[in-house]
């Protein structure tokens, strides 16, 4: 027991003394200049932090913001994978279908998703759709290009002993294509997650949003209110943090044949 | 000689690679008989391999025909084969690699069925206390027990075996090359085994199909008469086995060191 708290300790020891040191420099910095419009203090922050069920500015609570702003991500991102996913397997399987998309693919694929929001709002409107829409257009690309690579990574050996037992093309795909192909997907997901979270902070930010943590941001930054976004911004990053410390939880869980077949 | 299962006849298969043009097999022809062990040798790159995959339907023969004898176990494969690489399914464990086969629509056999086979198939091959490792956590001559197992569950006709034990240290090797004779026995399976190694050719099969470099056509097929099981220090032995070595190299003579 004591020896695995003291493996805990030195495995997280040093980079919590990071973060320990720089909340020390901000909050040094913030005593000398004594402005809450440049660098807020700590205490506001904390006090900010600790208050997660009061209205913040006279608006929402915190915990609702997080809520709306973390509904928004999961649907987003399911609705990006439920398209990508099919796709990515469709387009790894048949070089046809490849020789079609790939090209528009690698045209979108580079084009940041916030850059959608005017076609966004003209298509869908203000509000939830047309955040949905960025959140779907930034998770997209990474679970599909992870989907092709998986696929083409699957072991042409696999393939042929589910053909030797006579699997049905449908069969191939289904236990031994998407099987195989699994822990590139995941990590297309891992990636994607993390891609849709700072597009709904972004979309949020954007006019016409009434809620969520970018929506508070904002609105905190046309008060003045920088402790408000100090909060908000340590809230996305420890979301973002517990969202990729499940995803390689469950790397390790369910993938732990990977690279040594 | 008992009726053949199998005959191949005239098998011809050419590759073209990078506008080259690699005759691999000019005419390859031989019968394969009920439950006995047929090892295929021959020069390096002479088409052993590929010949077995024809044999499987992974491959197009170029001509040539392939006759099989009316099967009597009514809807199993023809053939099944065990790859040099064993080729499990790393994400499903013994069991499941196992079963995987049973478990397909072309089998069609019901849940009580599958538990049997498989149940039978891991006292057979040693894997009792394996069912529920995965293949990462085996050794390879474990993983090539379950790859046969694999192959054996859907009941095949002939077993193909791609050179299945040159990956493997020695001993696991003679182990495995036992096994193979207890599965002939207990399963009255016919084996088609591709090998580079006179010795295990000589110790399993009842005959050797030698093939000549590319492009190759049988050049001997010898019938090792020698009863079970086979002392590799025998001198009988060792004559077949220096015999093999000879016509495998295409070397009339022996050589003189």
């Amino acid at each position: 027991m004591v020896l695995i708290l003291k493996q805990r300790i030195r495995e997280y020891g040093k980079g919590i003394a990071i973060i320990v040191l720089l909340l020390v420099v901000w909050q040094g910095a913030a005593l000398i200049i004594q402005n809450n419009y440049i660098l807020p203090k700590l205490g506001e922050i904390f006090t900010v932090l600790l208050h997660p069920a009061s209205p913040v500015l006279g608006g929402q609570t915190l915990i609702e913001n997080t809520y709306v702003s973390l509904k928004e991500v999961l649907t987003g991102f399911f609705c990006a994978a439920a398209i990508a996913i099919p796709f990515g397997l469709l387009i790894g399987w048949s070089s046809e279908v490849r020789a079609y998309l790939n090209p528009v693919i690698q045209i979108l694929r580079p084009v940041p998703p916030i850059a959608w929001m005017p076609f966004a709002i003209a298509w869908f409107g203000i509000g939830i759709n047309s955040v949905l829409f960025i959140i779907v257009m930034g998770a997209f690309f990474p679970i599909l290009i992870n989907t092709v690579d998986g696929v083409n990574g699957v072991r042409r050996r696999w393939i042929e002993v589910a053909e030797m037992l006579h699997a049905t093309a449908f069969e191939q795909v289904r236990t031994v294509v998407v099987p195989g192909a699994l822990p590139v997907i995941w990590t297309g997901l891992r990636v994607s997650f993390g891609v849709a979270w700072m597009c709904v902070v972004a979309a949020e930010m954007l006019p016409g949003t009434t809620a969520g943590l970018g929506f508070l941001i904002m609105y905190a930054y046309n008060l003045g209110q920088l402790q408000v976004i100090g909060a908000g911004m340590i809230i996305i990053g420890l979301i973002g943090l517990c969202a990729d410390t499940l995803f390689r939880a469950g790397q390790v869980r369910f993938f732990s044949w990977q690279g040594k077949e | 000689m008992m009726d053949p299962i199998l005959s191949l006849d005239k098998i011809t298969k050419t590759f073209y690679d990078d506008e080259e043009i690699c005759p691999a097999l000019a005419g390859i022809s031989f019968d394969v008989c009920a439950n006995e062990i047929l090892c295929i040798m021959g020069p390096s790159g002479c088409g052993k391999s590929t010949l077995l995959r024809i044999i499987e339907g992974l491959e197009l023969a170029d001509t040539g025909t392939i006759h099989e004898a009316p099967g009597n176990k009514a809807g199993s494969p023809s053939a099944a084969m065990v790859f040099q690489d064993h080729a499990l399914f790393p994400w499903l464990s013994v069991y499941e690699n196992i079963v995987y086969g049973l478990r397909l629509a072309a089998q069609k056999i019901p849940a009580d069925e599958v538990k049997e086979r498989a149940e039978a198939l891991l006292t057979l091959t040693h894997l009792d206390s394996f069912v529920h490792s995965f293949p990462h956590q085996l050794s390879g001559g474990m993983k090539q027990r379950v790859a046969v197992a694999r192959a054996l569950a859907v009941k095949p006709h002939i077993l193909l075996m791609d050179e299945p034990f040159s990956a493997l240290d020695t001993f696991t090797r003679m182990e495995l090359e036992d096994e193979v004779l207890r599965i002939r026995l207990a399963m009255k399976t016919t084996i088609l085994l591709v090998t580079h190694n006179p010795e295990e050719a000589v110790y399993l099969a009842d005959r050797i199909v030698i093939l000549s470099e590319r492009p190759s056509v049988v050049s001997e097929i010898l019938t090792v008469n020698l009863p079970h099981p086979r002392d590799p220090a025998g001198p009988d032995f060792i004559q077949i086995r220096e015999l093999v070595t000879r016509k495998v190299r295409g070397k009339p003579d022996p050589i003189l060191r």
